[in-house]
């Protein structure tokens, strides 16, 4: 039977979409405290490509990767809980202040050590600074063709991987030759939720630095059930260039941080009533806006 | 040497009109910096198209033409730019960010280990003072975007690495033409010298590509409907309104989740970014990312029935009100005054 190495790229990043009112501090500045941590969308939609070839040929294997804190560990469990085989966090103060550029090196690196993949997916970019980048500049790194905007995986072989894409016009399909990354978009099916089975068997899964913190008593559980460590790599456990990682890693800098603070400019309120609406489009045809 | 240069990108033939934005953009970073503006095409029966690129102030365009470039894939095309940037060594590459864009894009600045910047919204230039190194730069490429889901807005440069690479959603800058008769030159590229066979291993099975069918960017009237407006149903009005004032019904990311406007009248920063010569606001709240797309209107009306919504501090009219009843009125009202 044939099956599949995946790898899958995820990221942890702040919820920006549901930024409410208190996500705000009253200086304009982000309170990142009241901003959640979650599974990036788009890799959750990835995630859920990967699941179904893994459903279509059993016995193919999920791991899914990613590079930021301790805390990011919280991901590969989600992971875990829907169906990833195992996890990875690259964690390192060597990668902190990564551009995309540095990003993507760092998880060339890490994806070379894992070797013999098939695919590699991730989404097509993260909602904290909606790049798209880190999908095409790792398949740069790693000399393999890449597919973005991936919105269904139709077929997969040992020698290509036929892909739906969506365009701002319309679609494409396209095969590309094995190994490849792909891209997924938003468009794509959303993932399958947590599995209960999965959640008992994954529930107690931790790195090594999650482990030192926790429960004495569950301890020895690590031994016997090996499944339960997620790994953690930090510059120690991939061969990396020193210079290329972080910010001496990274072309781009950040000049300058504004917050965004409304001008408020002096509107003129109108009645909704017949007279002042009359006026209103009287005024506007009047300066040639309209008409 | 060290020149501007912008990717253009062609759909059978035709120049896309954020490429044209682009080199506009690109003329004015020019004569600022005293460099010249350089095209690049990349495609198939490109004969002529240089014609069309001229105006805009391009100082060269240069053309691969090859059957095998069109429709796009990344590969080839990222060979023929790096290729091209490694001879060149351009100062600053624009690129829209369009898919094509942003697939290439990151590519190229990966070979050529130089920064890139997604989805700018502003290109300035001005030096750079590194006081822990002791070092200025001048003449900086500042790329300038908003950031975490657009509640900052952060100013990025590329001080060591060249080229200075962006990209910039279609509608952000202006297209304008700098004179019918600028002359420029014509360099057709070896197309053969600078793509191996390994570069075409992606196949394309199947293409499907529609015409756009709405145009928010050559509207001069929105008609713009957000959550408030409540259904799908209720968005009728809009398009009332809109054929009668002769624009285009937009919509804010909210309605279109809710499934009451289609993508391709989204308005903001993840969708479509607009500057009409009036923007009517109809049930929007005015989040950011709606207000990214939509701030340069020349004129604003908010009509909504919450007095503490943020579009209305940027409104230049409040219709406090229900929308379903202000919309008729004004298509009363705007007959009433042109008969």
């Amino acid at each position: 039977m044939t099956t599949f190495k995946i790898i899958v790229l995820a990221k942890q990043v702040p919820d920006t979409r549901n930024v409410g009112k208190d996500a705000m501090k009253a200086d304009g500045t982000v309170n990142r405290a009241a901003l959640p941590a979650i599974f990036n969308p788009e890799d959750l939609n990835a995630m859920e490509q990967a699941l179904r070839i893994k459903d279509q040929y059993p016995g193919s294997t999920i791991s899914l990767l990613t590079m930021g804190p301790g805390r990011a560990a919280d991901i590969i469990r989600e992971g875990l809980f829907r169906g990833a085989d195992d996890g990875i966090l690259l964690t390192d103060r060597a990668f902190a202040g990564s551009d995309t550029l540095a990003t993507s090196y760092a998880l060339s690196r890490a994806i070379a050590q894992i070797k013999n993949f098939d695919l590699i997916i991730c989404g097509r970019q993260a909602i904290d600074g909606d790049t798209a980048q880190v999908g095409p500049q790792v398949a740069e790194k790693l000399n393999i063709p890449q597919v973005t905007y991936v919105e269904e995986v139709l077929d997969i072989n040992k020698k290509g991987t036929t892909v739906k894409r969506r365009l701002d016009n319309g679609v494409e399909v396209v095969k590309v030759p094995v190994p490849s990354v792909i891209t997924v978009t938003g468009s794509a099916p959303a993932c399958r939720a947590r599995n209960a089975r999965l959640i008992m068997k994954f529930k107690h899964a931790k790195t090594v630095t999650e482990r030192q913190d926790a429960n004495e008593d569950y301890l020895s559980l690590y031994n016997e059930r090996p499944y339960l460590n997620i790994q953690e790599w930090t510059v120690n456990e991939v061969e990396v260039e020193h210079e290329q990682l972080g910010l001496s890693g990274s072309p781009t800098k950040v000049k300058k941080i504004e917050n965004v603070v409304l001008q408020a400019k002096e509107a003129k309120m109108i009645e909704p009533s017949d007279a002042e609406i009359n006026l209103l489009m009287k005024e506007l045809i009047d300066s040639h806006t309209i008409g | 040497m060290n020149n501007i240069f912008v990717y253009c990108e062609t759909e059978e033939g035709v120049v896309a009109d954020v490429s044209l934005e682009l080199l506009t953009k690109g003329r004015s970073l020019a004569d600022k910096l005293g460099c010249k503006l350089e095209a690049l095409v990349i495609g198939s029966k490109l004969n002529g198209v240089e014609k069309n690129l001229f105006p805009y102030g391009s100082d060269v365009v240069h053309v691969a033409d090859d059957p095998r470039l069109s429709p796009y894939t990344t590969l080839p095309h990222t060979s023929i730019v790096v290729n091209l940037f490694k001879k060149e060594k351009p100062q600053i590459a624009l690129m829209g960010a369009t898919p094509v864009g942003r697939d290439l894009g990151p590519r190229v600045s990966s070979a050529l280990y130089s920064g890139l910047t997604a989805d700018c919204t502003s290109l300035e230039i001005g030096d750079h003072e590194d006081k822990k190194a002791g070092k200025t730069y001048k003449d900086l490429l500042y790329q300038i975007r908003p950031a975490f889901g657009g509640n900052i807005i952060a100013t990025i440069i590329n001080p060591e690495c060249r080229p200075q690479m962006a990209t910039v959603r279609e509608g952000v800058m202006k297209k304008e033409i700098r004179s019918e008769n600028y002359k420029g030159e014509v360099k057709k590229l070896d197309v053969a010298s600078m793509v191996s066979p390994e570069d075409f291993v992606v196949e394309i099975i199947e293409r499907h590509v529609e015409k756009r069918k709405v145009n928010l960017n050559a509207a001069p009237v929105i008609v713009s409907g957000g959550y408030g407006m409540g259904s799908r149903e209720n968005f009728k009005v809009l398009y009332e309104l809109a054929e009668v004032l002769g624009g285009e019904v937009g919509a804010s990311r909210a309605a279109v989740d809710a499934g009451f406007a289609d993508h391709e009248r989204q308005v903001g920063q993840t969708g479509v970014t607009v500057r009409p010569k009036l923007y009517i606001a109809c049930g929007i709240s005015g989040q950011i990312q709606h207000r990214a797309g939509m701030e340069d209107s020349a004129q604003i009306i908010a009509i909504n029935n919450d007095p503490g919504a943020p579009i209305n501090s940027i409104a230049d009219y409040v219709i406090n009100g229900d929308v379903l009843d202000v919309i008729p009125k004004m298509i009363k009202y705007y007959k009433a005054n042109t008969k």
